[in-house]
This record gives structure tokens, C-alpha cells and sequence, in this order.
């Protein structure tokens, strides 16, 4: 049998409560200071204007490309390349008016003085409402998912683990959103996606430790809380290792395969997974035992009753 | 302990055959073919229609590889894009403008295939390339537009009515009304509030005189900003059949929006060009002195112009107009209320109404042609004969043989001249290699990261390892196989959702091989191990599966766009996963181990 966690003795994750709170503590603060300093990166997506996708039939030549749409008059133009030395990226910031819209072509008409067989490979260009409009729905799918999955743990085992699991969770999503401002990668629409459904898998690892808890707390009469939850903690730990190994396994598959539009995606997916881990075992936990959990807030009456004759 | 009953080998290879079934026309792919359907709503394709094309691609000598007829519209296949494009021209120039003449792709799969209802997935635009639009209609223009029509209206009604007013004025759509006395102001308000049921009329005391406000009530504002919407709609609609784009979508989105997704446009200047014109509407008195042999050859006498006519053939129209289609607020379909006839019913603003009465008056018994000019080119909608003097703006046309008929004809009426005003608010294209290349790099993620997992749980759990694999695998058939049957549109993030839940569904196998390892260290047997690790390990996969549910729900119900094909397809493979991770699997274990009585060891 191959086995990567032979773990005999149960670990005392409960003892490490200090050390792990402080670390927790103090990565969500450096993930606050980098969302207050530096602030996320917002893709077209959310703050409106054009992206357009280009490639050139030889390698481009940016300085020429900003020449010519210097030209057009348009302001704040931005030209990078990505990927490869013949794709570049343009950038417009949002502008009003009724012929936002014809920005792209101007660009292209632009960009064909330069590069006559210039390809045009994607545009997105998104009004300033709209992108209001995706910002705040985003923001109102996070509140409603961290809602949606306290309530369900709150029905389906007790308002504690319900608080304990998504304040870990949430933990985990200020973290990915700090580092995405720090290292000031793009946050689009298909980020925030992956950021729900971060937010959504990694529950599942609370879920799982939580389960055993529970059934620790029925089976394992003599044992103070911390034992039980130490004992949930380590048997869940190489399902844990392994689930998520998986994961991202999948989730490196994109990272190396899925190019420029997938990346992002990816990156998201990897720092929730890594945290994510960590946060079930090491935060939910401890903030569980902080909230007083009891061996009497899942043992009915009717069981008691049983101990007592036995 | 660890044996199924008969049914549910029997339903579990059932979902198999299934979905194996509609997995399969998605490896089958497509080929290139072109579409033919008619213009015009009221007209179908039919057998004729096809016997036209097969004779015209005979003639150009080009070889298609079937054509059929499916609903309304006929698709013929070729062997490749070169034939595909000759015969696009070859048919163009063939069927005339009365058929719209598209490049699409159909599924290759055999007939059989077709038949039950197995397509291939439906990709989304940024996987076939396209154009993605969202338009916003202004209807607070919409509005100030009825505001206009009623200024308009009740000066009309108010002279009719020999009531003295004083100034019309209009604030926003929000018409005053001034008068001299109040016995003026009350007698105008009784005539107008019961010939416009649909306002309120508010009378207000003035210092400097008597007045009443009127604005539209509440429903009556939203009809008048549905009916904006849905005319914008039809005017989009009969514009994007000009594009000849094979399946195009174009649908309201919430109370001002509309989506138009053009796949396979690549122009999109031109497509914005087209989108963003505005058609014009011409009432034109017809040459009845006109040779009418003359006018077929398309001589045109002097003064006057020539036009195809939607009621066939051409006629011969003056060059003097006597309206145009500023003066038309409304075109409805209805009945004649004496004949029964099918008729369309016309409403003329106050000044359009005058010259209309002068116009008919003059010209009792002859006819008039209303013309509808897109792209500079003129074209007769229809050219009824004048019966009578028409008098207050209400116009009724009869000679349309069939309600549709006169449905078409109001809809042309009301599209060519009544749209608000639109915006561009978002847009997003793809061009066709990016389209390519996202299909390409979305299926290697998928495939690299199905390989390494597979190959991970063969090496961990060894046998089970391979049952946790295989069921991985036909949870991917599952989800493949929902797509292609819901016809779901598939986009890039739905490609990643796949592979993510993908991943996220091993979750539910480790869970239950761990459990099993853990209750062989327990010293269960093999058989009571098996047992209960699946029995043990469901609650937690159901817990940790809807979490993740709830998730893709709240994306579903929030997200638009790519977000929501990443929602679709998240939600799916869980569903899919659970059923597959869970019973698949245990089918798989039960058929291999259930029947050794004294099992004396798993490989896991």
C-alpha cells in the first residue's frame, strides 16, 4: 500500500493554535495592505473601455504601432506585447459618448497603416454602465456564496462551524485577492469565476474535517475537544494532501496549457487551493475551539439518557 | 453486501449506452455547408425552394454532399470551404434577395445520430469566433417620442373640438396644456381624458392662467417601453438577415437591453455599420398614367421613380413624397370592422394627419405606395387604393390577404420608422483562429490534467485507483454528453469548468478509498471495509459537493456572459460527478470483488 502519510499518533494541530493564528494573521493583514495600497488591478471587465488582441505578420513593432495611434487622437493608449513577440494588447481606457463603441475599429484602421495583414483576434470593449454593473454583481455572487454556504452549514451542523468555516474561507479569498494586488495581475470576470468557485471547493475541506468532528464527537466518549478535533485532522490529512493534489494537478493543466485567457484563472485556483488547505486545518479549527464547541451541541437528550444506564 | 441488484447494472449501463450515444457527434465534428432561408417570415422554404438550389448548384457544377431541408431553412453540405464559399455566390446571385444566403457548419455525424436528437455541443462565440453584442434602447427618447406624438395629438383633438388653448409645451415626457379659463381648461380635459384613456391629466391653478399636465400612467409607460424594445428587435432582426449570418441570436435582455451574438462574423465595422442604420419610411402617390409595359421593362416616365413591389412586380411611383415616415406613430395590426378583412391600422401625427387629408381628398380612387428605403434602395411594402377622404391621422390599409400578411406589413411599418435610438454598450469579438486555438488549448488542459490525475490514482490506489479513473472518465462522458443533449453553449470557461470539476469530482474517490483503507487498518474485512467506506463517505461527498453547488448557482444567477457557461457546467459535473464518483465506481468494485465470498485482500 502506497502511502504518503502513514501518520500512526495523532498530530496536536490544536496545540500550534498561537503559532497558526499568527501566521494566519498576519498574511490576511499583508493581503489588506495590499488591496488598500495598491488596490486590484481591474480588467476592462469591471472598469470599462477596449481590450483588443492583435497579431502581427512579423515581429511587431510597438514603437511604430503607438506612432500611428498617437495619430488617431485617441487618449491614454496602452500597447504591450504578451505571449509572443507578434501579439500585442491594446488598451483604451473607458470613454462616453455614443461612439465608444467604434473605438475598435479606429484602432484597427490605425494598426493596417502600420501592418497592413494585422489579424485581429479579439475585442472586448465593455461601456462604463456595464462595467459598473459587473463590478457590483460580482461583489453581490461573493456575498451571496458566503451566505448560501453558511446557511447550509449552519442547517447541516451548527452556527458555530458554519462561522468557523467561512471566516476560514474568507481568509482564503482576501489572501488570493491580496496577492493579485500585489503583484498587480489583471482581475477579470473569469478571475472572479474562479475566485467563487474557490470559495465554493475549498468549504468542502471544512466540510470534511467538520464531518469528522462531528463523528469523532459521538464516537470518541472520553476525549477532551482539541483530542477530537486533532484526531479528525489527522485522519482527513492524506485525503486532504491527495484531493487537492489532484486539483491541481487540473489546475496546472490550465496554468501550462490554457494560455493567456485561462491563466489567471489558473493562478487564482492555485493560491485558493494552497490556502485553502491550510485554512480548514489550521484556521476553521482553532476558531472553532475559540467559539466553544461542545460535545452537548451534537449529542441528543434521547443518547444521553443511554449513556446514563450504561 | 457489496452486490447490486440486477436494475441497477442494468440503469447504470443504460446512462452509458446514453450517454456514449450523444457524446458521440462531438467527435464526429462538422463540416462546412450553406444555409438558404428565406428574407421574409411569412414565406417557407419547401421542396421547391430545394429543387431550385439543387438545379442552380448543377449549373454552376459544384457537388454537394446532401442537402436537406430542416425547419425553416435548407442546408446544403460540401466537401470543403473552397466549394463552400463558390457555392455561396453561385447561390447569391441565383435564389435573388428574396433568400438569405449563409456559410455555417453542420454536424457530420451519421443521420442515425441526428435523428434521436444527438448534436454536437454548442459552442460558444469565443470558441467559434464571432461577434458579441449588447445594445441598450434609449428609452427615455422612446418616451419623450410619445410625449411628442401627444403635443401633436392634442392639438388635433382640441381644434376638432373648437376648444381654445393656448401653449403646447413639453418638459421631458411630461405635456402642459394652457388655457384662458378653467371652464376651457375642464371641457379639455373631459374630451382628451376620454379619447387618451392611457394618460392622467392633472389640472393645476396658475396665477397667470389655467393649465393641466398629462403624462402616460405608469403601464402605459412600460407598454410604450416594450413596444420600443420589441420594434428595435424586429428592425435588428430584418438588418441581421442582410448580414447573412447563419445563426444568429438576437434576444431582450432585461427591460432596455438586447444581445445580438453574430457567430462567424469577422467585419465588424461593417456588422455596426448595419446595426446602428436607421431604414426610412416614403408615402408616394403611384403613376397610375404610367405605361405599365413601359415600367416592367423599367423605363420610368419622367418624374417618377421605379420599385420592386412586395406584392409583385414593379411600379411606377411619383418623385414627389407626401410624407415621410416621421409623421407614421403607430402600425398595428387588426380587422376591418365592417369587411372582417385583415387590415393594418395607422396613426399620423397632427401635421402628417393634415396633408394626409388634403392628399385623399384630391386623390379618392387612386393609389398610394408606402415605400421602405434601407441602403439607399427603395422597395413598396404596400399600395392600397384610396377609398375615401381620410380625416384625424387613422389610417386603416386593407388588400393583405392573410392576418400574417397584414402583421408582416405592420412590422415593417413600425420598424422602418419608429425605432429609439440604440447603443453599442459592450461588444466582444473573437476571430476565428483565436476561436481555434481556445477550443485547442482548452481540450489539452483537459486532457493533460485528466491524464496526470488518472495516472496519479492508478500508482496510489492501484486497482481502485483504476476504478476511481475510469469512472473520472465516463463522469466526463456524463458532462459531454448533458452539453450536447441541453444544447448548452459551451465556452472557454466552461472548458475549464470541466476540467475543474474534473478535479474537484476525484474528491468524492479518495474519500471513499481513504475510508476503506482506514477501516482495513481497523481490521475490517475487505468485504465490510468496501461496505462501509462508500456508506461512510457519502454524507461527506453530499456536504462537500452542494457547498460547492451553491457556488455555481449564485454564478448562474449573477454572472453573465463567460461567467455563466463557467456556472452551467460547474453545476453540471457536479451532478454528474456524484452519480459517477459514487455509483459507477461501485459498480465497477462490486462486479470485480462482490461475488468472492472470502475476500482476503483489496488492492488499494
Amino acid at each position: 500500500m502506497l502511502e504518503f502519510f502513514p501518520f500512526k499518533r495523532t498530530i496536536p494541530f490544536m496545540s500550534w493554535g498561537k503559532v497558526t493564528t499568527a501566521i494566519s494573521l498576519l498574511t490576511f493583514l499583508f493581503a489588506i495592505w495590499a488591496l488598500w495600497h495598491q488596490g486590484l488591478n481591474l480588467g476592462v471587465d469591471f472598469t470599462g473601455g477596449t481590450l483588443m488582441e492583435v497579431r502581427t505578420s512579423q515581429t511587431a513593432d510597438l514603437h511604430a504601432i503607438r506612432g500611428a495611434l498617437d495619430k488617431t487622437g485617441l487618449p491614454e493608449v496602452s500597447v504591450q506585447n504578451f505571449g509572443t513577440s507578434r501579439d500585442v494588447l491594446v488598451r483604451l481606457p473607458a470613454k462616453h459618448g455614443a461612439n465608444a463603441a467604434t473605438t475598435s475599429n479606429t484602432v484597427m484602421a490605425a494598426l493596417q497603416t502600420v501592418d497592413p495583414s494585422v489579424e485581429l483576434k479579439r475585442v472586448d470593449f465593455v461601456g462604463p454602465q456595464v462595467g459598473k454593473e459587473l463590478y457590483d454583481n460580482g461583489a453581490l455572487a461573493l456575498l451571496v456564496v458566503a451566505f448560501g454556504i453558511m446557511a447550509y452549514l449552519a442547517i447541516r451542523f451548527e452556527w458555530r462551524f458554519a462561522v468557523a468555516g467561512m471566516l476560514a474561507n474568507m481568509h482564503d479569498i482576501v489572501i488570493i485577492l491580496g496577492v493579485f494586488a500585489f503583484f498587480q495581475w489583471e482581475f477579470t470576470l473569469t478571475v472572479l469565476a474562479g475566485v467563487l468557485a474557490v470559495l465554493g471547493y475549498s468549504v468542502n475541506e471544512s466540510v470534511v474535517v467538520f464531518d469528522r468532528i462531528r463523528e469523532n464527537i459521538r464516537k470518541m466518549r472520553g476525549a477532551t475537544i482539541p483530542e477530537i478535533i486533532d484526531d479528525a485532522i489527522t485522519r482527513t490529512m492524506s485525503r486532504t494532501i491527495i484531493t487537492h493534489g489532484s486539483t491541481q494537478l487540473m489546475v496546472l493543466a490550465m496554468l501550462f496549457f490554457g494560455g493567456e485567457a485561462l491563466h489567471n484563472f489558473a493562478l487564482a485556483l492555485t493560491i485558493g487551493i494552497m490556502f485553502g488547505i491550510y485554512s480548514s486545518v489550521l484556521v476553521a479549527s482553532p476558531l472553532l475551539l475559540m467559539f466553544g464547541v461542545k460535545r452537548e451541541h451534537f449529542i441528543k437528550p434521547v443518547e444521553k439518557k443511554e449513556e446514563a444506564v450504561v | 453486501m457489496n452486490r447490486f441488484p440486477l436494475w441497477k447494472y442494468v440503469l447504470i449501463g443504460v446512462t452509458l449506452v446514453v450517454a456514449f450515444l450523444y457524446t458521440l457527434p462531438n467527435f464526429y465534428g462538422e463540416v462546412p455547408a450553406v444555409q438558404v432561408s428565406p428574407v421574409r417570415s411569412s414565406e417557407k422554404a419547401d421542396i421547391a425552394l430545394l429543387g431550385r438550389i439543387e438545379s442552380t448548384l448543377k449549373t454552376a457544377g459544384l457537388a454537394s454532399s446532401g442537402i436537406e431541408l430542416a425547419g425553416n431553412s435548407i442546408k446544403a453540405r460540401f466537401a470543403n470551404t473552397d466549394t463552400q464559399i463558390k457555392a455561396k455566390d453561385a447561390l447569391q446571385s441565383g435564389l435573388g434577395e428574396r433568400y438569405t444566403v449563409a456559410l455555417n457548419l453542420v454536424s457530420a455525424s451519421p443521420d442515425w445520430l441526428t435523428a434521436i436528437g444527438a448534436l454536437p455541443m454548442y459552442l460558444g462565440l469565443d470558441l467559434r469566433g464571432g461577434v458579441h453584442f449588447l445594445l441598450e434602447v434609449d428609452m427615455k427618447a422612446a418616451l419623450e417620442k410619445s410625449a411628442i406624438r401627444y403635443q401633436n395629438d392634442f392639438r388635433t383633438e382640441l381644434r376638432a373640438d373648437k376648444i381654445r388653448y393656448g401653449r403646447i409645451a413639453r418638459e421631458g415626457n411630461v405635456v402642459s396644456v394652457h388655457f384662458n379659463t378653467r371652464d376651457q381648461r375642464d371641457a379639455a380635459i373631459n374630451k382628451l381624458g376620454t379619447v387618451f384613456t392611457e394618460l392622467i391629466l392633472t389640472p393645476e391653478d396658475q396665477a397667470e392662467g389655467f393649465s393641466f399636465s398629462a403624462r402616460l400612467r405608469p403601464e402605459a409607460e412600460t407598454k410604450v417601453q416594450e413596444f420600443a424594445l420589441q420594434q428595435n428587435i424586429t428592425t435588428l432582426r430584418n438588418r441581421v438577415n442582410e448580414l447573412g449570418v447563419a445563426e444568429p441570436v438576437i434576444q431582450q435582455q432585461g427591460a432596455s437591453r438586447i444581445v445580438v451574438q453574430l457567430p462567424g462574423v469577422q467585419d465588424t465595422a461593417k456588422a455596426k455599420d448595419i446595426l446602428g442604420r436607421t431604414a426610412t419610411l416614403e408615402i408616394r402617390m403611384v403613376d397610375e398614367q404610367a405605361d405599365p409595359i413601359a415600367v416592367s421593362q423599367g423605363q420610368a416616365p419622367f418624374g417618377d421613380d421605379i420599385v420592386p413591389s412586395r406584392e409583385g412586380g414593379t411600379i411606377a411611383v411619383k418623385k414627389d413624397v407626401v410624407l415621410t415616415g416621421d409623421s407614421i406613430t403607430d402600425a398595428s395590426p387588426g380587422f376591418d370592422s365592417t369587411s372582417g378583412q385583415a387590415a393594418v391600422h395607422l396613426n399620423l401625427d397632427g401635421k402628417g394627419a393634415r396633408i394626409f387629408q388634403d392628399v385623399t381628398r384630391e386623390n379618392v380612387g387612386k393609389r398610394m405606395a408606402i415605400l421602405l428605403i434601407e441602403k439607399g434602395q427603395a422597395e413598396a411594402i404596400t399600395s392600397p387604393v384610396i377609398r375615401d377622404e381620410i380625416g384625424g391621422g387613422r389610417v386603416q390599409i386593407t388588400g393583405m390577404e392573410t392576418a400574417q400578411e397584414a402583421s408582416d406589413v405592420a412590422l415593417l411599418l413600425r420598424a422602418g420608422a419608429l425605432a429609439a435610438p440604440m447603443q453599442i454598450i459592450e461588444e466582444r469579438t473573437v476571430g476565428p483562429s483565436m476561436g481555434a486555438e481556445n477550443i485547442e488549448k482548452g481540450f489539452h488542459s483537459n486532457i493533460w490534467g485528466f491524464a496526470a490525475v488518472a495516472l496519479f490514482m492508478i500508482i496510489y490506489y492501484r486497482i481502485f485507483g483504476l476504478f476511481s479513473a475510469v469512472a473520472l472518465a465516463i463522469n466526463g462522458f456524463f458532462l459531454i454528453a448533458l452539453l450536447s443533449m441541453m444544447q448548452a453553449t459551451l465556452t472557454l470557461p466552461g472548458m475549464a469548468a470541466i476540467a475543474l470539476t474534473l478535479g474537484m469530482a476525484i474528491d468524492a474517490n479518495v474519500l471513499i478509498n481513504e475510508r476503506i483503507r482506514e477501516e482495513l487498518r481497523n481490521g475490517s474485512t475487505p468485504q465490510a471495509a468496501i461496505h462501509a467506506g462508500y456508506d461512510r463517505a457519502w454524507a461527506t461527498i453530499l456536504d462537500s459537493n452542494l457547498t460547492t453547488l451553491i457556488a455555481g448557482v449564485a454564478l448562474f444567477w449573477l454572472g453573465s456572459g463567460p461567467v455563466r457557461g463557467f456556472a452551467v457546467v460547474l453545476c453540471l459535473g457536479i451532478l454528474t460527478s456524484m452519480f459517477s464518483a459514487v455509483t459507477v465506481s461501485r459498480a465497477m468494485v462490486n462486479l470485480t470483488y462482490g461475488r468472492q465470498a472470502r475476500l482476503a485482500k483489496v488492492s488499494i
